[in-house]
């Protein structure tokens, strides 16, 4: 069927996965038709997707080196955008974004801004730059530029504090969505999660997961942008969603003002009974409703956080050149931008549908009773991510009487804007692919970084290829496993700790990363000073404003990487400036580096 | 100065403009969030505060990036440092 070689056949492949995709949808679809069951369809949804990606894990696997680190650096620059898209948006993105700027609006958008803009960092300062000098790894570049042991282990550390604090949350993401498409308790479907997430990596590495994130980014986008399309243009508010819910928007500020938004307060004692997770909408959709500041700070700690983060950055090492690897950024983005301007518009039809009294969706404004009697109600209430009160005792739902937790803009929506159910199995295994992928990359991200730079490059440099690679394939399901196992505690939310991660990345990685190729002077001492004070600094603010410190400069638990980062770029430029300068070999290295002509530094095997 | 460096300073004033471009979208206009809120600019009718937040950045962010990146490559060209085609 494909002659030739793999890579140009791509376009094909791929073009055929997504007909056969589609397909499928349109199978189960006549199945619901011919009366398939809800949860039958739901299974069938995950079920075929997590088997097409192991299926390709398998068909990638590997015994080369080069391919197990790098996918062999052939990877053509649009599709490492699309796999680098399914790499970055996570469980978060998919699931929680849009629920997030359903219930903060404007405040909560600075997340949109800061998770694009920090890839004009990664092209500008970092990306090309890495990719020419040919690290496997990122702590693979700190310990050449830098040299020497400390400097390499430093950089592991960091990666694997920030790369852990997110992975625990994407395998609680796979979970999460697991235990509702497959009906199994939420500590089993933990590990089915995790499963699946091994099933893609484990035999062939940065190539096998480079050619499912691929097909992942596929599933994704379909099942993210469908829902968007199909409710605005059910409920007349326009052909393209993007450029025409104006007016949606603008009536939603009118019905807040309507329903007394931000007027009428609920109770301590009122809020008790609604369960723990759940919120309702208290903030205004579209209304400047922060300071500049507020908003500024969380962008910019994103933007840094995007630019340090190691699994990213490890995308762009497989690109066949350095002039790839910048296009290939603009490529990453430009998949991410689909979703992300579609976010603001899944949340306003999610919000229109439910408070609008001129739709026959609208709920606010109905009797109590009638609500608890709708059908998807009772099964979102059931599932703990629903609930209305009548506080006021009128017998009729007020705007600040309805509860729903985040997750539910994304998944309940379908249903709510009156959508076959295919389409909220399709969205189930959107949100698995989005959390499968980026978990894929972490994992993979952590255990090179630990099979490589402590084990080959530290402990036994005379190591054969075969016993790296199994080294490295231990490595990965014993992270995953400890992940798993954090996860299954369920001790932070998804959102949080993704935002964390971000801070620690940060606040260790961010200055001795950028400086690395823009300050030649720049030299171990001071990057050890940057990397473990940075981290040591930002940890510090986040354990002391957890524990009651009221902080300064309005700099929160989700901000304390501008902490961090302050600190390390103080203690790296003073450290090096204090201590001898880097050697003619180094100086001479970072010129290599600047341009993109000429043999990567470290060679394909290495 | 050698061509390596002439390259260099090039590669570099090309990062100004582009972290320039990316300060202002990124950071500068969200210090008049209540002034773009207020102004009568509405982008396909939306305020011009929640357009930019949730379309406007974000797309010049993605245009920014491959205006840089054939900048960058124009420079490499005129200094001779760009890859060869079979790299």
């Amino acid at each position: 069927m494909f002659k030739g070689n793999f890579i140009n056949n791509l376009p094909k492949i791929y073009g055929t996965y997504t007909g056969g995709f589609i397909v499928f949808i349109i199978l189960m679809a006549i199945g619901e038709q011919a009366g398939m069951s809800a949860k039958v369809i739901g299974i069938c949804f995950v079920a075929f997707t997590v088997l097409i990606y192991a299926l390709i894990g398998y068909l990638s696997r590997t015994i080369q080196v080069d391919a197990y680190y790098l996918a062999g650096r052939q990877v053509p620059t649009v599709f490492n955008g699309m796999a680098t898209a399914a790499d970055w948006m996570s469980g978060a993105s998919f699931v929680a974004m849009a629920g997030g700027i359903y219930f903060k609006g404007y405040g909560y958008m600075a997340l949109l801004v800061g998770w694009t803009g920090g890839y004009v960092l990664v092209a500008s300062l970092l990306a090309p730059y890495l990719r020419k000098f040919g690290c496997y790894t990122v702590p693979d570049f700190i310990g050449t530029r830098y040299g020497g042991n400390l400097a390499r282990l430093s950089a592991v550390i960091v990666l694997t504090v920030a790369s852990f604090t997110y992975v625990t949350a994407q395998i609680n993401a796979t979970g999460t969505i697991a235990s509702v498409a497959l009906d199994i308790p939420f500590n089993i479907a933990v590990y089915v999660g995790l499963a699946s997430i091994l099933m893609c990596s484990m035999l062939g590495g940065m190539r096998a997961v480079t050619w499912t994130q691929v097909a992942q980014y596929i599933v994704l986008i379909i099942a993210y942008l469908i829902p968007v399309f199909w409710i605005s243009n059910k409920m007349g508010a326009g052909v393209f969603p993007h450029l025409m819910l104006a007016d949606e928007v603008a009536r939603i500020a009118e019905l807040e003002a309507q329903f007394g938004l931000g007027e009428i307060k609920n109770s301590a004692a009122d809020l008790k009974q609604v369960p723990k997770g759940l919120a309702g909408i208290t903030k205004a959709h579209s209304e400047v409703n922060t300071t500049p500041w507020k908003f500024i700070s969380l962008a910019v700690c994103m933007m840094a956080g995007t630019a340090s983060l190691p699994h990213v950055m490890m995308r762009y090492f497989t690109t066949p050149s350095v002039k790839a690897a910048r296009r290939s950024v603009g490529w990453s983005l430009f998949f991410i931008f689909l979703l992300y301007s579609s976010a603001p518009m899944l949340a306003t039809l999610s919000k229109l549908s439910l408070m609008d009294p001129n739709l026959a969706t609208g709920i606010i404004g109905k009797s109590i009773s009638e609500v608890q009697a709708i059908d998807w109600y009772q099964n979102w209430n059931q599932a703990n991510l629903m609930f209305v009160s009548d506080f006021n005792g009128n017998g009729t739902l007020e705007l600040n009487e309805f509860f729903m937790g985040g997750k539910a803009v994304v998944l309940a929506t379908p249903e709510i804007a009156g959508l076959p159910y295919v389409i909220s199995g399709l969205v189930a295994a959107g949100g698995m692919a989005a959390a499968m992928s980026t978990a894929d990359g972490l994992v993979l991200a952590i255990s090179n970084a630990l099979s490589h730079d402590i084990y080959y490059k530290m402990i036994n440099p005379k190591a054969e290829t075969a016993k790296r690679l199994l080294i490295a394939r231990v490595l990965l399901v014993l992270i995953g496993f400890a992940g798993a196992t954090i996860a299954a505690l369920e001790i932070q939310g998804i959102l949080g700790s993704v935002i964390w991660a971000f801070d620690f990345a940060m606040s260790g990685l961010f200055f001795p990363l950028v400086l690395g190729v823009w300050w030649k002077r720049a030299n171990a001492q001071g990057a050890v000073a940057g990397m473990l004070g940075g981290l040591a600094a930002g940890t510090a603010y986040l354990i002391a404003v957890r524990s009651g410190y009221p902080g300064f400069l309005d700099i929160t638990q989700l901000t304390f990487g501008i902490v961090g980062s302050v600190v390390s770029l103080v203690l790296m430029v003073v450290v090096s400036l204090a201590t001898k300068a880097p050697d003619a070999a180094t100086q001479k290295m970072v010129d290599e580096v600047r341009v993109p002509s000429g043999k990567a530094i470290l060679g394909r095997q290495h | 100065m050698s061509k390596q460096a002439q390259h260099w300073e090039k590669t570099r004033g090309l990062l100004f403009v582009t972290l320039a471009i990316w300060f202002v979208f990124s950071i500068g206009i969200f210090l008049f969030g209540a002034e773009m809120e207020a102004s009568s600019i509405r982008p396909f009718g939306y305020p011009l505060s929640y357009y930019m937040t949730c379309q406007g950045s974000l797309g010049i962010f993605v245009i920014l990036i491959f205006w840089f990146a054939g900048r960058q490559e124009k420079i490499d060209e005129e200094f001779g440092f760009s890859e060869r085609e079979d790299d």
